[in-house]
């Protein structure tokens, strides 16, 4: 993994690649991230810089990969699946969180959306399934219920070097 | 976390301290170790790499395959080890080892009259080649089938090996280790499934929120994957749409869909029945044919490999036209388009193992064939068939070689072909054809089809096993490359959990309906006089009752009544009362699982109300 981080640094800064940081751009070139819907989201997770440009040192990378790996608990993983997609960063999934993240799933383009009325159709089942105190957005523990309910969860929320 | 899990470790005393070092660094050590094993494990490059290129529907059924091939090469090991290595050892001579072979008693000299024919003196080239294909001639007096293991003992020094009770206990290993291995990878998916059951209207979610798959890393695949996903998400919504308007419906358009049904199952049972008919009559007559032409040793053109193939040729077009059909027909029935796929594959799954059983039926109905008198002395048709178990382990042969030809043959001939048509040529109806479909789930029927094969196929030969794990290691790499060229994945995904545990399903009752042509061959039919190690038993299985006759009287007495049934009735009595009690923790699970949601829903509600009570007081 210290291989693979250290590739993404210019090379002037390779030999202290434990303290440096990694621009944002430079992090989407990973593969593993490239093709990936929500690749800002989770870099702006796990960024920890103050700056608020979303760069990602070490540390940062390496918890990035430990989330996503096999032997992460369910608990992380919703904690940050939560986290990931909530667009608007407020602490719950409400109904705009849930029309971006259906829009990220279908792909970019005009043609691949949802229509108004098969996505008003969409969240309202959505809605149904996990608000279960009803007040319209989904919480934390909501979200963890629902996602431990789903079986493809465990296998799709990973990424392998 | 980490600042969560460094603010915990500064309270902790010197005794936790030194645990959690300990366990730290036992976990380092185990996860190396694990990802030194992981390098081990057979193909796990290519089905990543497919898994990152096709998603995980795809990659799930590499992964089935991988799993058929490492049964298959264990089965292969079991057998190779308890029966051909004590007759290799015996044969060379290893370890001071002899054979004891008892001649037959109360027997018919009749009965044992067996003369295979491997090939003496000079022929013609090409019947080496149609023995290797239909396994008779110098094929049929190999280790390969049941015919050449006439040994009852094998002594090794001083020890008494005891051959046909290793045969029949061999059988139930292999069958029992695939049974229990099956049950445990698919206990996974069933638990999961049963949860998913339990709550049907939580699919949005899981698509929503766990529908995209992180390990995709080809921005093509990525593609796929978003219109997939749309087009799934798209389908869910019309099929709630749908039932809507089921539940609309009148009465009169009720009765007509009904009777439209019951009409078209009509025909599907009527073209079952008539693949089942010919599958019979062809077995018949191959046999017939080859029979008279083997007895006699007239070995002189081709059409007699053309025979002795039919029956696998009449099975595979089956297969192939069946399920054409049955997609056809289930348009008209006009149900829900989940349902749909459901019962095509349902009635595709009976299709094909129906078939296999419709062969062996009429194979057996040949064996018995006792009008006339035919097998007056020895139980069975002596004449036609000397050494009736060798000639069951050749059909099963040539159905597992003429598979493997035929899925070699679709991808060499059919596949590539196409594809270099469509990059070639682009007038419009060939544009339109396109390439084929990656189908995962009739590529996953043919590998069952021929692991059903293979199961049945062990009994009577050995070393059968062994020749299904080769073609499943060619299999693979032929498909991977077909999948990677020439053909495209399918627009209709299936999801990986519950196509995994359909899979395990499927395999389970292929493997089911083997145990009954191998039981039936164990327990009814009379065993060969005149070849096998069973020479001397009526039926095979009676080598079981002999051996325990040889024990102390007081385990005698024991095993004869745990088979009685004054020991049967009382335990499965047991097991129904086992059965019942983890059907009632089952439910009782349930409701705790709903009192516990409720429970949350009025947490939630309480934070509400002591929020706004907050609020109010703050405003004063």
């Amino acid at each position: 993994a210290y291989k693979r981080f250290s590739e993404l640094l210019p090379k002037q800064e390779r030999e202290n690649a434990c303290s440096a940081r990694v621009p944002k751009s430079h992090i989407l070139t990973l593969p593993e991230l490239r093709a990936n819907p929500f690749q800002h989201r989770i870099c702006h997770v796990f960024s920890t810089s103050e700056a608020g440009d979303n760069s990602m040192s070490f540390e940062d990378f390496l918890d990035m990969l430990s989330v996503f790996s096999d032997s992460a608990t369910f608990d992380i993983k919703s904690h940050y699946a939560f986290r990931i997609f909530d667009f608007d960063d407020d602490g719950t999934l409400d109904r705009k969180d849930l029309e971006q993240l259906v829009n990220c799933l279908t792909g970019q383009g005009e043609e691949s959306r949802l229509s108004r009325a098969e996505m008003e159709q969409l969240i309202q089942n959505i809605l149904e399934e996990s608000d279960i105190d009803k007040d319209g957005t989904i919480n934390l523990s909501e979200f963890q219920h629902v996602v431990s309910r789903s079986p493809d969860f465990a296998s799709s929320f990973k990424i392998v070097l | 976390l980490r600042d969560s899990q460094q603010a915990d470790i500064k309270y902790l005393s010197k005794w936790s301290k030194w645990k959690k070092a300990n366990s730290k660094s036992l976990k380092k050590v185990l996860s190396e170790a694990k990802g030194l094993s992981s390098y081990l494990v057979l193909w796990r490059r290519d089905i990543h790499s497919i898994e990152g290129r096709f998603g995980t529907g795809i990659q799930s059924y590499f992964s089935f395959l991988r799993f058929l091939a490492l049964l298959s090469f264990i089965i292969f090991i079991l057998m190779f080890s308890f029966i051909t290595l004590p007759t290799i050892i015996s044969d060379y001579g290893i370890f001071n080892s002899t054979v004891a072979n008892i001649s037959p008693k109360n027997t018919d000299y009749n009965c044992s009259i067996y003369e295979p024919s491997g090939n003496k003196g000079l022929v013609y080239f090409y019947t080496y080649l149609q023995d290797l294909l239909s396994g008779t001639g110098f094929l049929e007096v190999t280790r390969l089938f049941y015919g050449y293991y006439t040994v009852d003992a094998v002594w090794i020094s001083v020890m008494r090996y005891n051959l046909p009770l290793a045969y029949l206990l061999a059988t139930f290993a292999y069958l029992a280790l695939s049974f229990l291995w099956i049950i445990k990878r698919s206990v996974e998916g069933f638990k999961q499934n049963l949860v998913h059951d339990a709550d049907p209207f939580q699919s949005y979610c899981n698509k929503v929120f766990a529908g995209w798959d992180f390990c995709i890393t080809d921005p093509n695949a990525a593609q796929l994957k978003h219109r997939s996903l749309q087009y799934e998400l798209q389908m869910d919504l019309e099929e709630e749409r749908l039932k809507q308007k089921i539940a609309d419906r009148t009465i009169k358009e009720e009765l007509r869909i009904y009777s439209l049904r019951i009409f078209i199952n009509i025909i599907v049972i009527a073209i079952l029945s008539g693949c089942f008919y010919s599958i019979y009559r062809v077995t018949v007559f191959s046999q017939e044919k080859s029979n008279v032409s083997i007895r006699n040793d007239i070995r002189t053109d081709s059409a007699n490999l053309l025979v002795q193939y039919l029956p696998s040729i009449v099975i595979t077009l089956a297969n192939f036209i069946g399920p054409q059909i049955f997609s056809f027909l289930i348009k008209f029935e006009d149900y829900l388009p989940a349902f749909e796929i459901i019962l095509t594959l349902m009635r595709c799954v009976f299709l094909r193992l129906a078939n296999i059983g419709v062969l062996l039926f009429s194979l057996w109905s040949q064996i018995s064939n006792c009008a006339a008198d035919k097998c007056e002395p020895c139980g069975y048709n002596y004449k036609l068939y000397p050494c009736w178990e060798s000639d069951v382990g050749q059909e099963m042969y040539k159905l597992m070689i003429f598979d493997f030809i035929i899925i070699l043959g679709m991808t060499l001939f059919v596949d590539f072909p196409r594809k270099l048509l469509v990059t070639h040529c682009s007038c419009k109806p060939v544009q339109w054809y396109g390439l084929a479909e990656f189908r995962i789930s009739d590529n996953v029927l043919e590998i069952i089809y021929g692991q059903t094969i293979c199961w049945i196929g062990t009994f009577f030969s050995p070393l059968l096993p062994a020749i299904a794990t080769v073609k499943y290691f060619i299999i693979f790499y032929i498909k991977k490359i077909s999948l990677i060229h020439a053909r495209k994945p399918a627009d209709r995904p299936i999801r990986a959990s519950s196509s995994n545990f359909f899979f395990l399903a499927v395999l389970l009752i292929g493997l089911i309906l083997a145990f009954i042509p191998v039981g039936v061959s164990i327990a009814s039919i009379p065993s060969s006089k005149a070849c096998g190690p069973f020479r001397n038993f009526n039926t095979s299985w009676e080598v079981v009752p002999d051996t325990i006759r040889g024990f102390p009287k007081g385990l005698q007495q024991v095993l004869f009544g745990m088979a009685s049934e004054a020991f049967a009735v009382p335990f499965f009595m047991v097991i129904c009362l086992i059965m019942f009690y983890f059907m009632a923790l089952a439910g009782a699970h349930k409701r705790v699982v709903e009192r516990l949601e409720e429970q949350l829903a009025l947490e939630s509600r309480d934070k509400m109300f002591l929020i706004r009570k907050i609020t109010e007081a703050k405003r004063h």
